[in-house]
């Protein structure tokens, strides 16, 4: 038997969580919610997070239009996911949710736009 | 011009170098002004009290004493001419218990010796009456009329602008490295070539020594002096009128209480004795003793309200007063060295009789059509509703606000980039305009005033630096 | 001179909130002025998620919970200027404002909602001793050239302060391939959320030294290193244990003041905590027509609560434009902060004219555990509510009822305290 003290991200109240890790076995105390549990069961199975970041826009008033990954993604893809967001240059206008990337590093996630980007 | 001779070279665009230089521009000469850095004011000039010293303090019969006192008077018509804020608040020197009087007393018979008008002693009770916040313990002061505040880069850019104008040649980026004499002047080498002149003037500042030793056996030994200071807020700029100095004393060195003639409140100097020219680094402690001392003259300063602090080299020489005049051992070298305070108010008249001392040794005449005019910067801040109104339908930029603490305009930016000798360096942009120079000093404006240097100097932005090379700003674009 | 009903100084989160409640309680004559070219005020350099879990029930990225905002007022044709930089507000609510296209500005309001945001705390501000070369940024700053500008500021970064900004920016130049040595904390605790401790922190294995803070900054032209120490309890260096980082770049997140340079030339009272106006019930300065809300009034920590307490002012001084408001019979109670909470918001509640309830928000001096806020009225406890934790970085909260003072007809003092559970 296993047992994590972890702190919740799901929301700003950072939760402290124990974990209890018995065979298959995972059970989660001092969440306040839901959220909590689910966070602190695929943190010490899976661990995932959202990546944001930012891409290179042409044709806009500013350099650079926001972006993140659309669901979170396993928490060792990330520096992958940012190799491919590097990469990326999109052109003006960008509208809030357009897709960006189809797969991200081979997550079967996608890239979108965060933020409305008028064209010049 | 590499390769070509000039009359006159002066090394070190300070305050005292941009001085010689306007001053030299007034005679038929050609003039190169060499300065390391890539702006002038980029040394001790940039980095003390800002203070017209009334002249009471130096030790009659120096040449501080000579040189402060008529540099003082010319303050007026200089601000006037250039453009630049000076403003005659008056100083006052305090004075913390009876058994000190006779040292008041005495620096009162140094003035008049020196020939400082107007000067008076006063009781801690009237003093405190006209400067309430002045601290009880002060049983009384010496009151100085003729001191005031400048803006030293104001003055020293003003100056250098206006040499400019008139035709002096601005090297930035020039390091000397090394002077060679002739029988008939000097080549002087530096990291961008060798540069032939029938004279030289050395007004390196804390280098001083190092140049005038290049040429002359007669060894100068200048201690870099470092001084901190810390400044305070606009909010508290009026927390006294006068610039407040102490008495030395049982308090030890004194520290100055003043306000600026931007509005703010400076604190300072320490002073403390350094190996390396260029330590500008502040210390804790230091910073601890400006709190302490200042503590000590005015009250309740409001000390939450710093927004910056700093420090100054200054160039003290061996034999405690400036050295001002031809080596004895090297004819047409002419020495500006050993320029520590009363510095900044010499600088004018150490200016005009340097330039007298090259002008008369090179037979040189007066110029028909020298410009004694420069035009000052716009400051939009200070001015009424209809002037500003009419000057944004003129240029647009004036109605757009890059620096929001001290309300400084894309308009007031450019111009400081484009005029002669323009900014090239945040640390310039600031220095002409005081962008950024507010309380979350450039926090919000520094990108935008990057992209405008970017924008009208070409530089591109990920070269854009906060003075010379190697200060750069950004590591990369993304 | 122009006069408008309401004038929304800043076009941020605080600023579109308000903008949006006021026209929805019924006045539509309001001008938003906004400094910057954009709506959404620092929203829009703050890319990362964790915004509008409360409003929105899902959590956003800063430009998207901005672009919601920006998409409603528009909808609603509320109209704003950009590039708007007001330069003064007179105590009869005269603003002058300019901006490229118009020159300058005056006009009148009937109301001012004051949104201006805050700033973060210089360097300067910090007295952090040593040489002042280029590569010392402000997170925030640093955040806006990486997010908007595209320019990463360095590569080898040392960060002082744990502030959300400092902790976002540790990630974020992680992310885009900074070495992130280390983040100095003044305090024993950090000021910023714990998640972001988790997230942007430990899941790079940034360290995280509390009590540390800086003591030299090497480098005459770019920064190459700074040292650090420990502190003690008075927060003065201990001598011994200084070390050493080599770096190009010291970002600086320690705290935010509120920009209220235009508040203070209205003239009204200000509290010395929160660097705010003291505002009462209705989020109403002392100045009558005068409301203050969000960063403006106090650095709140999640936008969310911004918006909520936005919302009010701009329903506020819409009453006020229509004249609903009821000012006469009032009941002024002063609230006090004592024994481990710094301040409240607002400072003053009028409980004869009040709404059905008032949210009074705050923050505690230091970490507790273990203990309860208490709430009194004169000197009757009326609420107590335990906490497993209190942390500065975190903004508090409790609702009064105007019921729960029907049997205080007397009342003149409420006191807000932290108590032992």
């Amino acid at each position: 038997m296993e047992t994590k003290n972890l702190t919740c991200i799901g929301c700003p109240m950072g939760c402290a969580l124990t974990v209890t890790i018995d065979g298959d076995e995972i059970t989660v105390t001092g969440n306040t919610c839901t959220v909590g549990a689910n966070y602190a069961k695929k943190e010490v199975t899976n661990p995932t997070r959202v990546v944001t970041s930012s891409v290179r826009v042409c044709g806009a008033a500013i350099a650079r239009v926001s972006v993140k990954t659309a669901t979170d993604i396993p928490k060792n893809k990330i520096f992958d996911c940012m190799a491919e967001i590097r990469e990326i240059t999109v052109n003006a206008p960008v509208s809030i949710g357009d897709v960006i990337i189809e797969d991200c590093a081979g997550t079967g996630v996608k890239v979108v736009a965060t933020k409305n980007v008028a064209a010049k | 011009m590499i390769g070509s001779r000039y009359d006159a070279v002066i090394i070190g665009g300070g305050a005292v170098g941009s001085a010689i230089a306007r001053e030299l521009s007034r005679y038929e000469l050609s003039v190169c002004l060499l300065e390391k850095e890539e702006d002038v004011c980029s040394g001790t000039s940039k980095a003390n009290s800002a203070i017209a010293h009334a002249g009471f303090d130096a030790k009659p019969g120096t040449k501080k004493a000579e040189f402060n006192v008529k540099g003082n008077a010319m303050m007026d018509t200089l601000a006037s001419e250039l453009e630049f804020e000076f403003k005659r608040n008056g100083s006052v020197v305090l004075c913390f218990a009876d058994e000190d009087m006779p040292k008041l007393a005495e620096l009162y018979q140094k003035g008049i010796q020196n020939g400082v008008e107007g000067l008076e002693i006063v009781s801690g009770d009237t003093l405190r009456q006209r400067e309430p916040n002045i601290s009880d313990e002060v049983v009384a002061a010496l009151v100085a009329p003729t001191g005031g505040i400048v803006c030293p880069f104001g003055m020293t850019i003003a100056l250098a602008e206006n040499a400019a104008d008139n035709g002096v040649e601005f090297r930035f980026n020039t390091a000397v490295t090394d002077i060679r004499k002739h029988d008939d002047g000097y080549t002087v080498v530096t990291n961008c070539g060798e540069i032939e002149t029938k004279t030289v003037i050395n007004a390196a500042g804390v280098y001083s020594d190092v140049i005038h030793n290049m040429v002359s056996e007669k060894k100068l030994h200048i201690t870099p002096r470092k001084g901190d200071y810390c400044l305070l807020d606009k909010e508290a700029g009026d927390h006294v009128s006068y610039t407040v100095f102490q008495l030395p004393g049982k308090y030890g060195k004194g520290i100055l209480v003043s306000p600026t003639v931007h509005g703010n409140l400076l604190l300072g100097p320490t002073a403390v004795d350094v190996e390396d020219k260029d330590n500008t680094a502040t210390t804790a402690a230091e910073l601890a003793d400006v709190v302490k001392k200042s503590a000590v003259s005015v009250k309740n300063i409001p000390y939450r309200l710093t927004i910056t602090s700093f420090s100054g080299v200054r160039a003290h020489e061996d034999g405690d007063d400036f050295v001002i005049g031809e080596a004895a051992d090297a004819p047409g070298f002419f020495d500006a060295a050993g320029i520590e305070s009363p510095g900044l108010t010499s600088a004018p008249a150490i200016g005009v009789y340097l330039a007298e001392c090259v002008a008369e040794k090179l037979g040189a005449e007066k110029k028909a059509n020298f410009n004694p005019k420069r035009r000052g910067f716009v400051k939009l801040a200070e001015k009424s509703f209809e002037e500003r109104a009419a000057l944004i339908k003129e240029n647009p930029l004036y109605g757009v606000i890059v620096c929001r603490c001290m309300n400084i305009s894309e308009g007031e930016i450019v111009d400081a980039i484009k005029r002669t000798l323009g900014a090239t360096s945040l640390d310039g942009v600031k220095r002409r305009v005081h962008q950024g120079m507010g309380r979350c000093q450039a926090g919000f404006c520094t990108s935008k005033t990057m992209e405008i240097l970017s924008r009208d100097t070409g530089i591109p932005l990920e070269k854009i630096c906060k003075n010379s090379a190697g200060s750069e700003m950004l590591s990369h674009k993304m | 001179m122009k006069q408008y009903d309401i004038v929304i100084i800043g076009g941020g989160p605080a600023g579109l909130a308000a903008a949006i409640s006021a026209k929805n309680a019924g006045v539509s004559d309001i001008m938003i002025l906004e400094r910057d070219e954009s709506l959404g005020g620092i929203l829009n350099q703050c890319i990362h998620n964790g915004f509008g879990l409360h409003t929105f029930k899902e959590e956003l990225t800063g430009p998207e919970y901005a672009a919601r905002f920006i998409a409603k007022a528009q909808e609603m044709e509320i109209p704003y200027k950009l590039g708007a930089m007001v330069l003064s507000v007179s105590p009869e609510k005269v603003i002058t404002y300019m901006n490229k296209q118009e020159g300058l500005v005056q006009i009148s309001a009937k109301a001012i909602i004051l949104a201006m945001g805050c700033r973060e705390r210089p360097r300067g501000a910090l007295n952090i001793p040593g040489f002042r070369p280029a590569g010392i940024y402000s997170a925030g700053t640093a955040q806006r050239l990486m997010n908007i500008e595209g320019y990463s500021v360095g590569k080898e970064v040392v960060i002082l302060g744990s502030g959300d900004i400092g902790l976002i920016m540790a990630r974020r130049m992680t992310l885009e391939g900074a070495n992130v040595k280390v983040v100095a904390e003044l305090m024993p605790y950090s000021g910023g959320l714990k998640r972001n401790i988790v997230q942007c922190l430990n899941d790079f294995n940034i360290p995280l030294k509390l009590s540390h803070t800086v003591v030299g900054i090497d480098g005459e032209k770019r920064i190459t290193g700074v040292t650090i120490a420990e502190v003690d309890a008075n927060r003065q260096p201990i001598p011994g244990t200084e070390i050493h980082y080599d770096c190009d770049t010291l970002l600086l997140s320690c705290g935010l003041i509120p920009e209220n340079e235009l508040t203070r030339e209205i003239g009204v009272e200000m509290n010395r905590v929160t660097s705010g106006p003291n505002v009462d019930d209705k989020l109403q300065t002392g100045v009558e027509g005068v409301f203050a809300c969000g960063n403006v009034l106090h650095v709140h920590d999640l936008v969310d609560h911004v918006s909520s307490e936005a919302a009010l002012a701009g329903e506020n001084a819409a009453a006020y434009v229509l004249a609903k408001a009821e000012t006469e019979s009032a009941h002024k109670v002063t609230l006090k902060a004592e024994n481990g909470v710094r301040y409240t918001v607002p400072q003053t509640i009028d409980v004869a004219n009040m709404r059905d309830s008032v949210t009074v928000r705050f923050r505690v001096a230091d970490i507790y555990h273990n203990r309860s806020i208490a709430v009194y009225y004169g000197d009757k406890k009326v609420m107590s509510r335990k906490k497993r934790v209190l942390a500065p970085g975190e903004m508090e909260q409790v609702l009064l009822k105007k019921d729960s003072f029907k049997d205080y007809p007397d009342i003149t003092e409420i006191t807000i305290r932290t108590e032992e559970a």
